[in-house]
C-alpha cells in the first residue's frame, strides 16, 4: 500500500528567473515575436543566437527545461559558445539553488564579464528592432558594381549588411561583432582601438595563410585611409575576421581593433565581399535615416562632380581647381603643387572629354560634411585614353558651406 | 513482510528509508551468507567477502541482495568499472529498484561522467519520486554539471574535477539482519567524500518514510495509563496512538521516545543510534504535524495489540501519507511500541 509522497524541498529544485535577463527581457518581449527577417533569405542571421535568445526567452518565462535542452541542442552543434555554456551552468544550479546574476560563479571575473556583455549585446539586438524602413544614414548610394555593403556599430557589437539594390541600399542580415577591447575611434598605433570611419576591403586572405587566431577569412580594410592620415591616426593591420577554432564567439570588446565575427557568420558573408569594392563602415552608434532624408544630400553632391566634370572638360583652369579645397591633398602634392602639375597638363589638351559612371557616395559616421565618393572615370583627350576607379573625398567648407574635393586618388 | 529503518549519515537527508521485503522466504535462507559478507565487508577483508559473494552467485546468480553486495565491495576496491557492471545489470534485471541506479550514478560520477550520473538519477526518481538520496545526489550532479559548464565558458582549469564530487552511496544491503547494523559512513574512500546513505534493496520495495520511529526503553514522562486486561484496551490504544503523534507533533522528542517499548526493535538494532536519529529528524524540521487516521486495532492478547493506520506527516520540506503497523505492548499501565512498520 503505498503511501503517498509529495517532496516540496524548499529552496531546492526551485526555479529563479535570473534577474539580469528579466529586466533586459521584459523590454523585448513586445518585440521579439515579430523578429522577422528580411527578403533575403540566402544570408540569415546565425541560428545559434536565435536558440540562444529562444532559450534566454524561456527562462525568462520561467520555462526552465525548455531553456536548457534549447541550451544544450544549441551546444550540440556548437560546443564552442562559452555563452551558452555559462547559461548553461546557471540552469543546472538553479536546479539546487536559486540564482542571482547571469553567470552564478566566481574567478576569472573578466572573462565573466565579457560573457554578460555578450549577453547584454545579443539581447538588446533582439530588444530593438532593426528599423527595416531605414538605413544606416551613411549609405547615401551604392556603386553599380558593389553589390553588399557593411556597416558595423561599435557600441552595439553588431554588424550590419546591406544589398545595393539599383543604388539603394536594403538590409539583409546582421550579426554578433566583436571591436576593440578599449572601444571605437583608433587614435594611434596599439591603442586596441577599432577606428571610426567609411573603408574598403583591400584584400582577401585565406584560411591557410591564416593563423587559428584568425578563424576561417579574414578582410584586411585600409585603414588608416587619407582622412585617418591627415589626421595622424596611425596603426595598420585592422581586419575583418573570424574567431579561433576553440571560440564560437568572443565578448563585444576583445579584439586588438579588428572587427571579428563568428566563423560561421563570417562564412556566411565571405563569398560577397568584393576586394576594393565592398564598403565598410564603421561607426561608434549607427545614424539611421529614411532613404528619402538623403536625397537632397546625395543630389547636392551629384550636382558639384557634374560641375566639376564640366569644369574639368572645359579646360578652365581656374574654375577646374576651384572644386579642390585650399587643404587639397593627393599622393603628397598640396595644392600648390597639384595646381601647378594640372595647369601645365592643361596646355597640351585641346580637348578632353570626361565620363564619370557609377558613383558610390558614403557619408562618413558622425559627420554631416564628409563623403567618400567613387567612381568609373572614362578619360579621352587629344594625347590620353584611360580609363580608372577613382576615390575623392569631399568636405563642406565651413564657410560659405560649398563642397570641395580634399583628397582625390585613383584606385 | 519485515520492515527495516536505516539510519542515515548525513543529517542533511529528510527521510528514512524502509524497506520492505517482497519475498521474504530467500532471506532466510541468505541470512548466514549475507551476514558473513557483511561482517567481512565491514573488516575490510574485501577479498574474502568477494570470493564468498562469487561464490554465492554462482549458484544464485540472479540474487539481488548480494549482487549489491557484490557492487559495494567492487567500489571499495576501486574496480569502478566492474562495479558499474554489476549495478547496471542489476538496474536493468531490477528497474524498480532505485539504489542500483543511485550507485550506478555515483560510480559514473566518480568518473566525471554526469550526463550519465544524471540519468542514473532521473531513473532513480523516477521509480521513487521521493527518493530523497537521489535528490540529493541529483543536485549535487547539477551544481557538478553547473560548475562544469562554468568552466567551459570561463575557459578555468578543469583539473579537479572528479573528487569533488560528493554523493552518496547507498550501502544499505547488509542491514537487512538486526545486528548487522549500520556500515554506511564508517568507510569511506579518503579522497572522495561520499555521502553514505544506508538503504536496503535485497528483493524489496524501498519506500521512503518521511520519519520513523522505533523502540525505546523506559518511558520517562507518561503518556495514557492503561488498565491491564481492560475491556477498553482499544480506547486506550487509540488514546496512545493520539499521544504519541502529539509528542511527535510537539517536537517534544523525550516524550515521543518515551512511547518505545525497552525492547523495541530499533531498525539497524541499535537504539542508541536509532534514538540519536529521532532526535535529530524530529528536532530539525521547524514544524511537524503528524495526525492519525482509521486505526484498524487488533488485540492480539491481554498483553499484545497490533493497529494498522493511515499516518500523515507533514513538515515544511516533506509531506506524506503512510500505511503504518505498530505492534503494542503492555507495560504496566501503558502500552508502549514494540515494533514499527510501514506499508
Amino acid at each position: 500500500m503505498p503511501g503517498v509522497m509529495v517532496i516540496l524541498f524548499p529552496g531546492r529544485l526551485r526555479w529563479l528567473v535570473i534577474r539580469l535577463m528579466a529586466g533586459l527581457l521584459t523590454c523585448c518581449m513586445a518585440a521579439l515575436p515579430a523578429f522577422s527577417r528580411s527578403p533575403s533569405q540566402e544570408l540569415s542571421a546565425s541560428g545559434a543566437e536565435a536558440l540562444l535568445i529562444k532559450s534566454l526567452h524561456e527562462i525568462n518565462d520561467n520555462r526552465m527545461d525548455a531553456a536548457l535542452n534549447g541550451i544544450e541542442r544549441l551546444l550540440k552543434t556548437n560546443p564552442n559558445f562559452r555563452l551558452a555554456h555559462l547559461i548553461k551552468g546557471d540552469l543546472l544550479l538553479a536546479r539546487t539553488r536559486s540564482i542571482h546574476s547571469l553567470g552564478e560563479t566566481s574567478g576569472a571575473e573578466q572573462q565573466l564579464a565579457g560573457l554578460r556583455e555578450e549577453a547584454q549585446a545579443r539581447l538588446q539586438r533582439y530588444a530593438e528592432q532593426i528599423p527595416h524602413e531605414k538605413i544606416p544614414r551613411y549609405l547615401l548610394q551604392m556603386h553599380a558594381d558593389q553589390k553588399y555593403a557593411v556597416v558595423v556599430d561599435t557600441s552595439k557589437a553588431r554588424l550590419y549588411i546591406y544589398q545595393n539594390v539599383q543604388g539603394t541600399a536594403r538590409y539583409v542580415t546582421d550579426y554578433y561583432a566583436t571591436s576593440g577591447k578599449n572601444g571605437a575611434d583608433k587614435l594611434k598605433e596599439g591603442d586596441k582601438k577599432t577606428p571610426i570611419g567609411v573603408y574598403f576591403i583591400t584584400a582577401k586572405v585565406p584560411r591557410e595563410k591564416l593563423t587559428d587566431f584568425y578563424g576561417s577569412n579574414a578582410f584586411p580594410i585600409n585603414y588608416p585611409n587619407e582622412w585617418d592620415k591627415r589626421h595622424g591616426r596611425s596603426g595598420f593591420g585592422i581586419w575583418l575576421h573570424g574567431t579561433p577554432s576553440d571560440t564560437y564567439s568572443r565578448p563585444p570588446r576583445a579584439s586588438d581593433g579588428c572587427v571579428v565575427l563568428t566563423n560561421q557568420d563570417l562564412d556566411a558573408i565571405a563569398t560577397r565581399m568584393q576586394v576594393g569594392m565592398t564598403p565598410v563602415i564603421i561607426s561608434s552608434r549607427v545614424e539611421w535615416s529614411i532613404p528619402g532624408d538623403n536625397i537632397a544630400l546625395r543630389n547636392e553632391l551629384a550636382r558639384q562632380m557634374e560641375l566639376w566634370r564640366k569644369d574639368w572638360e572645359s579646360r578652365n583652369i581656374d574654375t577646374y581647381l576651384s572644386h579642390y579645397s585650399h587643404d587639397f591633398s593627393s599622393n603628397g602634392e598640396n595644392i600648390t603643387q597639384w595646381s601647378q602639375h594640372k595647369r601645365q597638363i592643361n596646355h597640351s589638351k585641346t580637348w578632353i572629354k570626361i565620363g564619370i559612371s557609377k558613383v558610390g557616395m558614403f557619408l562618413y559616421p558622425d559627420r554631416d560634411d564628409l563623403v567618400v565618393v567613387h567612381f568609373d572615370q572614362d578619360y579621352s583627350s587629344n594625347n590620353l585614353v584611360n580609363k580608372m576607379k577613382k576615390r575623392q573625398y569631399w568636405l563642406k567648407e565651413k564657410t560659405g558651406g560649398r563642397w570641395k574635393i580634399i583628397h582625390e586618388d585613383a584606385v | 513482510m519485515k520492515t527495516t529503518c536505516f539510519r542515515r549519515t548525513t543529517p542533511s537527508v529528510a527521510a528514512c528509508i524502509v524497506a520492505l521485503l517482497l519475498t521474504a522466504s530467500p532471506l532466510l535462507v541468505h541470512a548466514d551468507e549475507l551476514q558473513e559478507v557483511a561482517r567481512l565487508y565491514k573488516q575490510g577483508n574485501f577479498a574474502a567477502a568477494l570470493e564468498k559473494a562469487d561464490a554465492y552467485l554462482a549458484a544464485k546468480p540472479r540474487d539481488a541482495q548480494m549482487r549489491f553486495n557484490k557492487g559495494l565491495i567492487l567500489t571499495e576496491q576501486n574496480k569502478i568499472a566492474d562495479a558499474i557492471r554489476v549495478f547496471s545489470a542489476l538496474s536493468e534485471d531490477f528497474p524498480e529498484l532505485p539504489e542500483p541506479y543511485n550507485n550506478l550514478a555515483v560510480l559514473h560520477a566518480s568518473q566525471g561522467q554526469y550526463e550519465k550520473a544524471k540519468t542514473a538519477l532521473e531513473m532513480a526518481i523516477r521509480t521513487h519520486p521521493s527518493y530523497s538520496t537521489a535528490h540529493e545526489n541529483l543536485g549535487d550532479i547539477y551544481a557538478k554539471m553547473a560548475s562544469q559548464a562554468y568552466g567551459k565558458a570561463l575557459q578555468l582549469d578543469k583539473s579537479n574535477t572528479a573528487a569533488q564530487t560528493k554523493l552518496a552511496m547507498i550501502k544499505d544491503l547488509f542491514t537487512g539482519k538486526p545486528d548487522s547494523t549500520k556500515i554506511a559512513s564508517a568507510r569511506q574512500a579518503p579522497e572522495a567524500p561520499v555521502r553514505v546513505a544506508e538503504k536496503t534493496p535485497e528483493k524489496t520495495v524501498e519506500k521512503p518514510v518521511p520519519e520513523k520511529v522505533v523502540a525505546t526503553e523506559k518511558p520517562k514522562p507518561t503518556p495514557e495509563p492503561v488498565s491491564a486486561g481492560s475491556p477498553d484496551s482499544s480506547g486506550e490504544i487509540t488514546q496512545t496512538l493520539k499521544a504519541w503523534a502529539k509528542a511527535w507533533s510537539d517536537k517534544d522528542v523525550s516524550a515521543y521516545l518515551a512511547f518505545y517499548a525497552s525492547d523495541f526493535k530499533a531498525p539497524g538494532g541499535s537504539r542508541q543510534a536509532w534514538e540519536k536519529n529521532r532526535h535529530e529528524r524530529i528536532s530539525k524540521p521547524k514544524s511537524i504535524q503528524v495526525s492519525v487516521a482509521d486505526p484498524d486495532i487488533e488485540i492480539t492478547d491481554a498483553t499484545h495489540a497490533k493497529v494498522r493506520f493511515r499516518q500523515s506527516y507533514r513538515s515544511e520540506s516533506i509531506k506524506s501519507t503512510t500505511t503504518k503497523a505498530l505492534t503494542f505492548v503492555r507495560s504496566g499501565e501503558r502500552w508502549l511500541i514494540q515494533q514499527e512498520n510501514v506499508r
